[in-house]
């Protein structure tokens, strides 16, 4: 068996004329949390339902602890625990019956299942929710919901596609929490998202990417460092006038990007570049120094942001 | 190594026949329907028991009074028990047809209910046959409501009638497999308005109220054809006791409903759900 718990080689899916996935490569180690970061239709989603044993791949090899989905869905899908991008919750069951069944689906013994139930109420902090129907609950309560639900089986694996997605910032750092938690106990996190903050903050290793092919992989922080600079200034100067002097600040430092409403600037020292402008006679709106983040490394790779 | 239960579980099925569609779990989905079926709206479930009690009430004894006899072969019988029997095999079709259709609907496309049992070491199979199951179980406790309401009253003739049970079972088995078939093709909840514009005329011209003889050949030939029909026919021989081997023919055309409904189920769930 390979050291790897999932391990694709130019792994590709086509639906007609469209490639959504474009012979990729990649593995993921136990107890890792890899990210796969991309805008929406980038493919991302395919990705997970391939190797949630939910989609055959049109190509490649796809090997998850050692099996083929193909030929193993049940017995590979038993390992995995699913948290969808929409949520599947049974409307009809309250949220304690949620767990309940979906442990049975499993085929585990009700006695198993009734002892998982605490266990899982309480990770999920929906302990006085036991007993509420699903309608009820927030959105934020609900992904809480969806992600205990996938742990009734003490799955090995748990994917998610885009956990935070339309949750207020409270919400997404109590599930980011949930999340690290899982990590420390040893949990192999799978996870899609169009955020980078996200990838920064969960994924040890991710990979980036585009229109259905990998564009770099890495950890955030090397990824930052082999694909951006150290600082990044944010210029405003009106959307009329951001282009007219694009071609003058572009000879004042490393590489500029230019967006529809300001101008991004790569630089080592932020502040100083900012002192260069204002001493060249150009006077920006409103100005930013912050440190390079995942957008700009998607930006420089794709010349697009992720948010569209 | 630590192997978790699910995964010993699932490894254990490795090799059955058709493990990648089908994982020995409907129980489990019946289990599901039960803990749903405490909080559901009983007005709708006590509709499908209602709704024959009410057209017998209304057609026995409003036409019974009209018509106090009607001839079947040369056997003259109380009008109320000529219906009973076809109203018996329409509630089982009712009752199949709304649990496999409407609540299938919602559920695959609404609720994404099957989405959230797929992601599960389960198959498609399991799915189909747990719904399908469900609606029986729903058909069965029907059938036997209406016998203990109609057979005090006289109007089952014949022992045989018992087998009108399992034979209602059997049509309930025939109308949700199809039902569940042509409703995973379903797009949209208007196109499920289709099912009962060829519902209702069959329930009206498939010989439930008077023999389908008052009807010219051709249209005779048109309504045999029909499931209903055989149903009807089915549940009345057994209930008046004419037992022959056409009986057989009309429960074939159910097995070969649950076969095909079945076939084109699973079909179509592998290919929406593990495309």
């Amino acid at each position: 068996m390979s050291e790897y718990l999932i391990s694709a080689r130019g792994l590709t899916k086509k639906f007609g004329d469209f490639t959504a996935v474009n012979g990729i490569d990649f593995d993921v180690s136990k107890g890792e949390s890899f990210g796969l970061l991309g805008p929406n239709g980038a493919g991302k989603s395919t990705v997970m339902r391939m190797i949630g044993a939910t989609s055959q791949r049109n190509a490649g090899d796809l090997t998850i602890l050692g099996k083929d989905p193909e030929l193993n869905g049940p017995q590979i899908r038993a390992h995995l625990g699913v948290v969808p991008q929409q949520d599947s919750l049974d409307m009809h069951l309250s949220v304690s019956e949620n767990l309940y069944i979906y442990g049975r689906y499993f085929g585990l013994p009700r006695k198993f299942v009734k002892g998982k139930i605490e266990e899982l109420l309480t990770f999920a902090q929906l302990e006085e929710k036991r007993d509420a129907k699903v309608e009820a609950l927030s959105g934020g309560m609900k992904r809480r919901l969806t992600i205990a639900r996938a742990l009734v089986s003490e799955p090995e694996i748990l994917m998610l596609d885009e956990p935070t997605t339309g949750l207020d910032p409270q919400a997404r750092h109590i599930l980011w929490d949930r999340l690290f938690r899982l990590k420390e106990q040893g949990v192999t996190l799978v996870i899609t998202t169009h955020f980078m903050d996200e990838a920064e903050q969960l994924c040890d290793r991710l990979i980036v990417m585009d229109k259905g092919s990998i564009m770099a992989e890495g950890s955030p922080a090397s990824l930052i460092k082999d694909y951006s600079t150290k600082e990044v200034l944010e210029v405003r100067f009106g959307s009329d006038r951001n282009q007219e002097v694009a071609d003058k600040l572009r000879a004042m430092c490393e590489r500029i990007e230019e967006l529809p409403d300001r101008v991004l600037m790569y630089t080592e020292d932020g502040e100083a570049l900012l002192e260069k402008i204002y001493a060249s006679g150009l006077h920006p709106k409103t100005s930013l120094v912050r440190r390079s983040s995942l957008e700009d490394v998607f930006l420089r790779l794709t010349g697009r942001t992720l948010i569209e | 190594m630590f192997i978790p239960m699910a995964v010993a579980i699932a490894e254990a099925r490795v090799g059955k026949r058709g493990e990648r569609y089908y994982s020995g779990r409907v129980p489990q989905l019946l289990e599901r329907g039960f803990i749903a079926f405490k909080s559901s709206t009983w007005m709708i479930v006590l509709s499908g028991f209602v709704e024959p009690v009410l057209y017998l009430l209304s057609f026995g004894y409003g036409i019974g009074k009209l018509l106090p006899t009607i001839t079947v072969g040369n056997e003259s019988i109380k009008y109320a028990v000529f219906i009973a029997p076809a109203l018996l095999a329409t509630s089982a079709m009712n009752g199949a047809i709304y649990d496999s259709t409407m609540n299938v609907f919602f559920k695959l496309n609404h609720d994404r209910i099957y989405h959230g049992m797929l992601a599960t070491s389960m198959g498609p199979l399991d799915v189909a046959l747990g719904e399908i199951g469900w609606a029986l179980l729903r058909g069965f406790s029907y059938a036997c409501a209406f016998m203990a309401v109609v057979a005090p009253l006289g109007l089952i003739p014949s022992l045989w009638g018992l087998l009108a049970i399992p034979a209602a079972v059997l049509i309930a088995f025939g109308f949700a497999s199809c039902g569940m078939a042509v409703t995973s093709y379903m797009k949209s909840f208007q196109q499920l308005e289709i099912i009962n514009v060829f519902l209702l005329p069959m329930f009206l011209f498939s010989g439930s109220f008077y023999p389908l003889t008052v009807f010219p050949e051709w249209l005779q030939f048109t309504v045999n054809l029909l499931p209903l029909t055989h149903a009807i026919n089915l549940v009345r021989g057994l209930c008046l006791g004419h037992i022959n081997v056409g009986l057989f023919g009309h429960a074939l055309y159910f097995v070969i409903m649950i076969v095909c409904g079945l076939f084109f189920t699973t079909k179509r769930l592998n290919a929406l759900f593990m495309k």
